[in-house]
């Protein structure tokens, strides 16, 4: 790449999609570069037949037509040679340089044959989300694993994961999975849900502010009473059983905190496969390595501080989707509007166009999301009734039991201290695991989430890549 | 708000910091940590845990370091476990005829002074590196360099401390020192005055600054350095492995970027990967050009390493002094205030020795070594022409 981006869209999800859409109508360089090889990224996750001229929306999907749309936009503009996009690259790094131009350290495939800078004026990063994951015994176990996995799988092999599944956590998320594996031919033997969801009336006044919320939900309530699938509240995973994969699963009434009342559990026998789920953890690894102000959202999440513009705290670099706070893929799409014509209008000298009617959707999503982040909350009490011996760091093997130690008996008292003792948060995954719970041993929750979330390349480079780094266009 | 006095005040809970509070306390000294942040939160948190002999050239940083590995492996040797104590052994690796020559005269040196050091030629090296580069012409074997886990070491040395009565106070930040006179009392911190009969600086890299408080010139300065933390492993380095060079870059005091390659396992299975150095304040913008000559450098030495991951990078601030020594003993331009900082990359390795011997001092003892080729006040009252900022 021998000349300058003027806009860079980093993640090719809803927000991503939006943005280089909208940035292509004002700018003719723009570059959008994504990990995966199509686009659409998590919510739109497909197959590649899916992508063939008159291939049937997949069952699973919602606002496929606004997938279609914003597809046929891109195609359009990189037909008229306005945009270009960059499958299977990962951005590695980003760094802020000195005069004012923003560098993406590119890697082209996973192991990364090679690894790129690229110079770009501006940069819209929607980088997306990961589930949040919180410990419990038996969560090592084969057949365990994110309900985002679980849906993830669906969409792309078409299949479930497993015959009989169980998913638990809280939050709304677990029904669309719930869902996906229905779909797909799948049996759902219980959704545990640990709120009780008062405060939470799905036709009320939140929901009113985004109808398609309100559809989405009635559908998944119907589907699930076609099959008869338990919705329990207040109900959370206490153990997971199996010797070489998950065969039952031990459940619990859950208290006010989210902790498990003894003498509660009731064993759910012949589970093929457990889908955990407590919401999203934005990826604010890049956010955070271009030095950009962040904060915590109400569902505690570490998110960039972005003005109407959607402009963060980094001149030229804008924000949306997620990394702003989890609203989902339709408050997702408005933000990354405003952010892609923000971005070309600042590089045009062009004031952006502003749209009331993406601003407004942005703003209905926001209040929709802030209402059902608190009705969901992770539950504070997840640790209460841990077993000691209980792993928190997967990659690490490190236990609750030598976590406690550590801080009640060596002081460490801060996640950067654990980390640095017991290390915690430095295997193969980089804390992304078991992040959401090591931010509960500190006592300063923003430093915590901020601590956990840094990590100073994305994504795993072989030493051959890095050696082979070039400068690009210096 | 003043609170109860102490015999020692120990500024920075980093492991020069830590030792001094343990070889304090059990000399009898009460004890006061304090620490701008989480104990070993700077310059301990972000390096290697080297216990090394190798690197070293004769003399009174010879002698300390001799002092130190005496107590890792002797007094010391009961806590190993818990700090991930391993006598590894380190090689140096030369690949070139004019850097075996060079290697040659240092180790000859360095056996006189009673290092243990045995010359190797390439087959024997292959023999205890079966992955090294087949390039290597000859190498150098020292089989007493160590490694430890440095946050451990910081931990454990505060928890017996602790153990023994001394107090450690985290986020709390020094704002200035108390005084009698001319004499220095204690210090004024964001939690408090804390009076003590003695002032110990262990800021490491940030000494200058805590120094230019107490009104004394102290040139430490930061050397930054990068290390690279690979994917878990089966053991396939098995020794502290660096390249030749590795020791000029040590003795340089040239501030622009040096890089040599220093390889070597963890008990974690992950591979550390070395060494940078250059003088760039307490910058944390990200040297891509140090990354990228680390990683050249570690693939010569390895080449298997060129398919290996690399999950995370650090930089640290290795608190450098303008002729390679540290500061050690009581200041003579202000009663009351001591030092124990200047260290550069070998803080670690020294760390006990200097606690053990600084805290003879305080205790009014003779120490064990003569610590006036580390004189504090040697430096002067003004930085010297050509020195660092």
């Amino acid at each position: 790449m021998s000349e300058i981006a003027a806009v860079v869209v980093i993640g090719a999800g809803p927000a991503g999609l939006a943005a280089a859409a909208e940035a292509a109508r004002g700018s003719d360089r723009v570059l959008l570069v994504d990990a995966g090889p199509r686009l659409g990224g998590q919510f739109w996750r497909h197959g590649a037949k899916d992508d063939l001229p008159q291939a049937p929306a997949p069952r699973w999907h919602h606002g496929w037509d606004t997938y279609l749309e914003l597809r046929t936009d891109l195609e359009r503009a990189e037909a008229a040679g306005r945009l270009e996009h960059l499958a299977s690259t990962h951005v590695a790094a980003l760094d802020v340089r000195e005069d004012g131009l923003l560098a993406l350290h590119l890697a082209l495939s996973p192991t990364g044959e090679q690894l790129t800078t690229l110079l770009a004026e501006t940069v819209v990063l929607c980088p997306g989300a990961y589930d949040r994951q919180l410990p419990v015994a038996g969560w090592t176990l084969p057949g365990v694993m994110a309900a985002g996995g679980v849906q993830a799988f669906v969409k792309v092999q078409e299949q479930v994961p497993g015959r009989r599944v169980l998913l638990a956590g809280t939050g709304p998320f677990l029904l669309a999975a719930a869902a996906s594996v229905l779909q797909a031919g799948g049996e759902v033997a219980a959704i545990c849900e640990s709120g009780d969801l008062t405060g939470w009336v799905p036709r009320g006044a939140s929901a009113a502010l985004v109808p398609g919320k309100g559809r989405e939900g009635a559908q998944y309530a119907a589907l699930l009473v076609r099959h008869r699938v338990p919705y329990l509240r207040r109900r959370v995973v206490s153990r997971i059983h199996g010797t070489d994969r998950v065969e039952s699963v031990e459940i619990s009434r859950a208290d006010d905190r989210g902790a498990q009342v003894p003498g509660t559990a009731q064993v759910l026998e012949d589970i093929d496969v457990v889908g955990l789920g407590w919401g999203f953890v934005p990826q604010a690894e890049l956010l955070l390595q271009a030095g950009a102000a962040s904060r915590l959202d109400v569902d505690g999440s570490l998110v960039g501080v972005v003005d109407g513009e959607q402009a963060s705290s980094v001149p030229g670099l804008f924000l949306a989707g997620e990394i702003t706070g989890v609203t989902g893929a339709s408050g997702a799409v408005a933000e990354g509007r405003i952010a892609g014509r923000a971005a070309a209008g600042r590089v045009s000298g062009r004031a952006a166009e502003s749209s009331r009617k993406d601003a407004s959707a942005r703003s209905r999503h926001r209040l929709f999301a802030s209402a059902m982040h608190r009705a969901h909350p992770a539950p504070a009490g997840w640790a209460d009734s841990l077993d000691e011996g209980t792993v928190v760091c997967r990659c690490e093997e490190v236990t609750l039991a030598e976590i406690t130690a550590a801080r009640d008996e060596l002081g460490a008292r801060d996640p950067r201290s654990l980390k640095g003792v017991t290390r915690a948060g430095m295997g193969m995954c980089q804390g992304r695991i078991c992040a959401a719970a090591m931010t509960c041993f500190g006592t300063d929750p923003l430093e915590a989430a901020r601590t956990t979330a840094k990590r100073p390349f994305a994504l795993p480079l072989t030493l051959g890549t890095l050696a082979s780094a070039e400068e690009g266009t210096e | 708000m003043t609170a109860r006095g102490t015999d020692v005040l120990v500024i920075g809970a980093g492991a020069v910091g830590a030792a001094v509070a343990h070889y304090c306390t059990l000399q009898g000294l009460s004890v006061r940590v304090v620490d701008r942040g989480a104990p070993g939160g700077g310059t301990s948190s972000r390096c290697e845990g080297n216990i090394l002999v190798s690197d070293k050239e004769r003399g009174p940083e010879l002698d300390l370091a001799n002092y130190s590995l005496a107590l890792w492996h002797g007094e010391l040797a009961e806590h190993a476990e818990s700090w991930e104590l391993e006598r590894k052994g380190g090689i140096i690796v030369a690949s070139r005829e004019t850097s075996l020559v060079s290697l040659r005269r240092a180790l000859t040196a360095q056996r006189e002074h009673g290092i243990e050091v045995q010359e190797i030629d390439a087959e024997a090296l292959l023999a205890l590196e079966p992955h090294v580069s087949p390039g290597a012409v000859g190498a150098a074997f020292y089989p007493d360099d160590s490694q430890v886990m440095p946050m451990q070491v910081v931990a454990h040395l505060l928890a017996l401390a602790r153990g023994r009565g001394a107090e450690v106070l985290p986020y709390c930040e020094v704002t200035g020192l108390m005084r009698e006179g001319e004499r220095i009392i204690g210090a004024r911190t964001t939690r408090g005055d804390l009076p003590a009969g003695a002032v110990v600086d262990a800021a490491g890299p940030w000494a200058a600054r805590f120094s230019a408080l107490a009104g004394v010139h102290l040139p430490i300065a930061p050397r930054r350095g990068y290390v690279m933390v690979t994917e878990p492993l089966p053991p396939r380095v098995f020794h502290k492995v660096y390249a030749a060079e590795y020791i000029d870059d040590v003795g340089t005091s040239d501030t622009s970027l040096q890089s040599s390659p220093v390889v070597e396992s963890t008990p974690a299975g992950s591979i550390l990967i070395g060494s940078s150095r250059e003088q760039v304040g307490f910058s944390d913008a990200i040297s891509r050009e140090a990354l990228q000559r680390i990683a050249a450098n570690a693939t010569a030495l390895f080449p298997f390493l060129r398919d290996v991951h690399v999950l995370r990078h650090y930089h640290g601030f290795r608190p450098y002094s303008p002729d390679h020594l540290p500061a050690i003993g009581a200041d003579a331009r202000a009663t009351g205030l001591w030092h124990a900082t200047g260290h550069e990359g070998a803080g670690i390795g020294m760390s006990v020795g200097t606690g053990k011997l600084l805290a003879q001092a305080l205790a009014g003892h003779r120490p064990d070594l003569d610590l006036d080729p580390f004189d504090p006040a040697r430096f002067g009252d003004a930085a010297p022409a050509g020195g660092p900022r």
